[in-house]
């Protein structure tokens, strides 16, 4: 596979590195030219001087052949065009890109870049994980169906402990699909008691997080 | 006209006085306060006694661009002094507000070139000084 990595900063030089010792061939491109002259040292051919916004330099790398092209520079403008002539001038297959402004992430998907890689992104969802708030843990975003599952502990004191599950108010749009207890998982039927300490699964629509977590949250939280 | 200008540079701002000169609605975008002093140069009053809008902000931020009216706006320009810059907010304006006429400086005269194909209205200062250079010396 042939890889054009964009940016060399701490992401791309590591990246490329990694993917040259997988076997694979790869061009980095840097802009900078102090940069570039120090990781020539190490890379020597592997690596080419130039700003990749700019198409004689990606033709240089020879971006016609690219298996894959991934834009990890530190500026979202420049790794979302970089992408968009990849995949729409030069028909790259595969192309990956970095948001370091998690609030360009839109701008990514309007011009149809995905992925879209965002650190701060991948950060906050470890955090979310690690350090459940409220309980609650994303476990999985399906952004197309527009689909969200989440995972939430039940405190003792909350409005579902000890309610059916056909009892407890939720909203329109979500469905507990199963409940975790003492290690053990099942699906509930609309008559299942909900207990404090159980763990319970919830398909949703988007956004509908904030109406349900008060149900299964001692309302000192909230 | 309700005209959207972004990056108030010597470009930018020059085309922003001629259209309120003309009797069009005019907003000005810029990230620098300073900038809003190219508007006012040569004029009486202040650019915004005179009818302009000027909005600081970065033309990435959604809520600069909506600030700025774009949602209102029948034509976009952007000026800023980035190539990178300048497409992508162009493309903003065109696929997410439907801006009805967008018109976007490209420097580099290769992507003016590839992004005018895919239907931006691009204007490249490079390829025009190139040109008139050849003019010049009738090449």
């Amino acid at each position: 596979m042939y890889v054009i990595v964009v940016g060399g900063g701490k992401v791309g030089w590591n990246l490329a590195r990694e993917l040259m010792d997988k076997g694979e061939e790869v061009t980095l491109i840097e802009s900078d030219r102090r940069r570039y002259l120090v990781i020539e040292q190490e890379l020597e051919h592997a690596v080419q001087y130039g700003d990749a916004t700019e198409l004689w330099v990606l033709e240089r790398a020879g971006i016609q052949r690219a298996d894959l092209v991934i834009a990890v520079t530190g500026d979202d403008e420049d790794n979302m065009l970089v992408c968009q002539v990849a995949k729409e001038k030069y028909l790259v297959d595969r192309i990956i890109a970095r948001v370091n402004n998690p609030r360009n992430l839109q701008h990514f998907k309007m011009l149809g870049i995905q992925p879209a890689v965002s650190a701060t992104d991948l950060i906050l969802r470890l955090i979310e994980h690690e350090v459940p708030r409220y309980g609650l843990v994303h476990l999985l975003a399906l952004e197309e169906e527009k689909l969200e599952i989440i995972e939430l502990e039940v405190s003792h004191d909350s409005p579902a402990a000890g309610k059916r599950v056909v009892d407890i108010d939720l909203p329109e749009g979500c469905l507990i699909i199963s409940v975790l207890r003492g290690g053990d998982g099942f699906v509930p039927k609309a008559e299942t008691i909900v207990q404090g300490g159980d763990e319970v699964l919830l398909v949703l629509d988007p956004g509908l997080e904030e109406q349900i977590t008060p149900q299964f949250t001692s309302p000192g939280d909230n | 006209m309700f005209v959207l200008i972004v990056g108030a540079g010597r470009v930018g701002s020059s085309v922003a006085k001629t259209a309120l000169t003309a009797g069009h609605e005019v907003s000005v975008l810029d990230e620098d306060p300073l900038s809003h002093e190219r508007l006012d140069v040569g004029a009486d009053g202040t650019w915004e006694d005179r009818g302009g809008r000027f909005t600081v902000g970065t033309a990435l931020e959604i809520d600069a661009l909506l600030e700025a009216g774009i949602e209102q706006a029948d034509a976009f320009i952007a000026a800023t002094d980035g190539d990178n810059t300048n497409l992508v907010v162009a493309q903003l304006a065109d696929k997410r507000f439907g801006v009805e006429r967008v018109i976007v400086r490209v420097m580099d005269p290769y992507r003016a070139a590839w992004y005018a194909e895919q239907g931006l209205e691009t204007i490249s200062p490079t390829a025009h000084a190139i040109s008139m250079f050849n003019k010049a010396l009738d090449l």
